[in-house]
């Protein structure tokens, strides 16, 4: 079992793009932590990382990409999720990760979101759920509590957010879950169950945004919202979805909501394959 | 650590304390290793690095039980821990 | 049908259809939709055929994820197509531009019909011309065939394929509802492999590889998902490691590129069909179903003895700008008719220099000219 050091380098270097290292994020930004977990999720679920092809769109989130040493694309915003069904279908054998964000798979992408949990393509998607548009400046977002402030909510955030995880579940996925990147080693188990399962895998991270929604709610500095995080996180496994609402303040259930078994969209196309063969 | 028996190889298996790695170029100074090290290891340096961000340093290397907690919760993939007993 | 599904012999069937077994033919084996009149029956079609021959036919939310399906598809190692009409073919314009940004090869079928907006959905129109073009935002450029008959269907969808592969570029047929619905004969001849193009593989080992290296005729090799080659593509503007590069220089290596490696390569590409230009005092340049009606008036001119002849341009994108100037020193007059309110015509206008005459015959949509006003136009340009 023992191991030995030779060279002093990050274990997660090797699925790093180094030559583009330090990357862009900010500060305190949950993104990096993410990613870091993902990294050691594929260790964990001991998966071949020639086989992995992640799809990001736009956005802070989508920058993931680019900066992972594995087959990516960075796509156009709110698309990853059809580009990687498109991948999936084209090749059954990729193991096809999509890492975005709360705007760009929820708002533009939303309609794509709803139907490939619909169809449970075989696929594991990582939100990062910041609760704002960070990449353009902090602009209000499908998943802003109410009355939160950002940039295009300077008096407090008017319109209602969504609640992903319901939302999710409801279209049809077969693992839904959500984090923080303070509940670490939760989210890399999640992480690699969800990259093991067959289906569409849905994990929703909570990440701090110090420099925009952080800052323009009272938590300007990273650890400030990681401990609010601590403070309101209650780990409820197998809730209801439906209760896990998210407001400015109050609790916030984490967990492992949804972990069921459906054929996949891939299992019924097998069916009407076999069919069609036969009718040649 | 006080023993009230002594175990006869305890030269050769003494705990040695785990090394702890910053990547300096890296780092920007979000102190989330800092606050959450949960034995107190790390703390902020005075030093700063090219782009002025103000570095952790291993403040006590002995307190470090080699969890992990600031390599996986690390942004900026800028911090690392070495087991020194070879078990990772 | 022989063993692996493919169809040969002689059929009689649409245009939609016949496309569909065209890209078939061609080693298509994915599509992604979404049902639109008049293209409908492609994608019918192909979720009748793909099963049958170890494909996937997928039908998407909508024709924005059709398109990005499209892209995933390839960049998985298929070849991939879509369908659509005009109010689809706008929806498709943004990641149209990403496929022309990633190189990715794909063809994409608009069957045009009446617009703008919902227009005429059963009836034909010739108005994405320009769109086709232009459509997507930033600079680029894509090769469109137009196809005046179900057989070009057939034919021209694999060309469309060769072309996609070889130049790694989006190809758009823009058929119209006629040539779409129409019913004639289709040989659909057995097409050896060594006809077919494949995307150029790249040659050297995975630490070696860079994504958009250019070769000799501007295309770069290309690496599919999923066999360790641990590339990085994105929409940003990038280098030839992939990795997006926010500069004016590397913008103008890269969007020059794009642009010239059809241009450079516009011989190759462009197909043009003459019929008795070779004395022609008036040149009818049309394609699609208009072409069909303007051979007809050329025939009829011809036989009250005036020197007429047909362009018909096969290719209408890159345009073919080097034939029309000479046309244009030899001809006395261009007459462009067209199923819209003038687009082609000003780019026939533009390479003629005004050394030539250029009459547009606008039709709004919603049925084809008549020889006769073709011809009517030919006798009024030849005074």
């Amino acid at each position: 079992m023992t191991s030995v050091v030779t060279v002093d380098k990050n274990p997660v270097d090797s699925y790093l793009r180094v030559d583009r290292m330090p990357h862009i994020w900010c500060a305190g930004c949950g993104i990096g932590s993410a990613v870091s977990c993902f990294i050691k999720a594929i260790n964990r679920a001991k998966l071949d990382a020639d086989k992995i092809a992640l799809v990001s769109g736009i956005g802070c989130a989508g920058r993931v990409a680019g900066y992972v040493r594995l087959d990516s694309f960075h796509t156009t915003h709110g698309r990853a999720l059809p580009f990687a069904t498109g991948l999936k279908l084209g090749n059954p054998k990729l193991k096809v990760v999509v890492f975005s964000g709360d705007g760009d798979l929820v708002a533009i992408g939303g309609n794509h979101l709803i139907h490939s949990a619909r169809r449970n393509i075989d696929m594991t998607v990582i939100c990062i759920n910041n609760f704002n548009y960070g990449m353009t400046g902090g602009q209000l977002g499908p998943t802003t509590p109410l009355e939160a402030r950002s940039s295009t909510s300077p008096y407090g955030n008017f319109d209602p957010p969504f609640n992903l995880p319901h939302l999710v579940s409801a279209s049809g996925a077969t693992y839904v879950a959500r984090w923080t990147v303070i509940h670490l080693r939760q989210m890399e188990r999640s992480i690699a169950e969800a990259l093991v399962k067959p289906g569409f895998s849905f994990i929703e991270v909570l990440a701090p945004c110090p420099t925009l929604y952080g800052r323009m709610n009272k938590m300007g500095q990273g650890v400030i919202e990681l401990r609010s995080y601590q403070e309101r996180c209650v780990v409820r496994n197998g809730a209801d979805p439906r209760e896990a609402d998210i407001g400015l303040s109050g609790p916030i259930v984490v967990g492992k909501f949804v972990d069921i078994d459906r054929p996949t969209f891939w299992d019924y196309y097998i069916k009407v394959f076999n069919k069609a063969q036969k009718k040649r | 650590m006080k023993l009230w028996r002594k175990p006869f190889d305890q030269e050769e298996k003494a705990v040695r304390p785990p090394r702890v790695i910053i990547d300096k170029d890296r780092c920007k100074g979000c102190e989330y290793c800092v606050e959450f090290c949960p034995t107190g290891a790390l703390a902020m340096s005075q030093e700063a690095n090219a782009k002025g961000y103000l570095l952790p340093r291993a403040a006590d290397e002995r307190k470090c039980v080699a969890c992990g907690l600031c390599e996986a919760i690390c942004p900026d993939f800028a911090i690392f821990v070495i087991s020194a007993n070879g078990e990772e | 049908m022989s063993d692996d599904g493919i169809l040969e012999g002689e059929f009689f069937m649409n245009g939609d259809e016949a496309c569909a077994e065209g890209a078939i033919s061609a080693g298509c084996r994915f599509f992604a939709g979404y049902p639109i009149t008049p293209a409908t029956e492609v994608a019918e079609r192909m979720s009748v055929r793909l099963p049958q021959i170890g494909g996937v036919y997928v039908q998407m939310e909508d024709e924005l994820a059709s398109m990005n399906a499209v892209l995933g598809a390839s960049w998985a190692g298929v070849k991939a197509m879509t369908s659509t009409s005009g109010p689809g073919f706008s929806l498709m314009m943004e990641n149209l531009g990403l496929g022309a940004m990633l190189e990715t090869p794909c063809v994409v079928v608009d069957v045009q019909r009446a617009g703008p907006s919902t227009g005429l959905p059963t009836l034909v129109g010739q108005g994405d011309m320009m769109q086709a073009k232009w459509g997507s935002h930033g600079v680029y450029e894509l090769i469109a065939i137009v196809p005046s008959s179900p057989q070009e269907m057939f034919d021209l969808t694999i060309t469309a394929f060769n072309l996609s592969e070889k130049y790694r570029v989006p190809v758009l047929v823009m058929a119209d509802e006629v040539v779409g619905h129409m019913s004639e004969k289709v040989v659909m001849r057995q097409v050896a492999p060594k006809e077919l193009v494949q995307r150029r593989r790249p040659t050297v080992p995975p630490e070696q590889y860079l994504p958009y290296e250019p070769d000799v005729d501007l295309v770069p090799a290309m690496a599919i998902a999923g066999e360790g080659y641990r590339f990085h593509v994105t929409g940003l503007t990038h280098d030839e490691r992939g990795y997006p590069v926010m500069t004016a220089e590397a913008q103008d290596r890269l969007v020059r590129r794009l642009v010239d490696k059809i241009r450079v390569n516009r011989k190759d590409i462009i197909r043009l069909d003459e019929v008795e230009t070779e004395d022609a005092d008036v040149v009818v340049c049309a394609y699609g179903i208009t072409a069909r009606v303007a051979r007809r008036a050329v025939q009829q001119a011809r036989d009250e003895g005036i020197r007429a002849g047909l362009l018909r341009m096969v290719t209408v994108w890159p345009f073919a700008e080097d034939r029309i100037r000479e046309l244009a020193r030899q001809a006395k007059a261009f007459v462009v008719p067209e199923i819209n309110y003038g687009q082609i015509v000003l780019e026939v206008e533009r390479c003629a220099g005004g050394m030539a005459k250029t009459l547009l015959l606008p039709h709004m949509g919603g049925s084809v000219h008549q020889p006769e006003t073709i011809l009517e136009a030919i006798r009024e340009v030849v005074q």
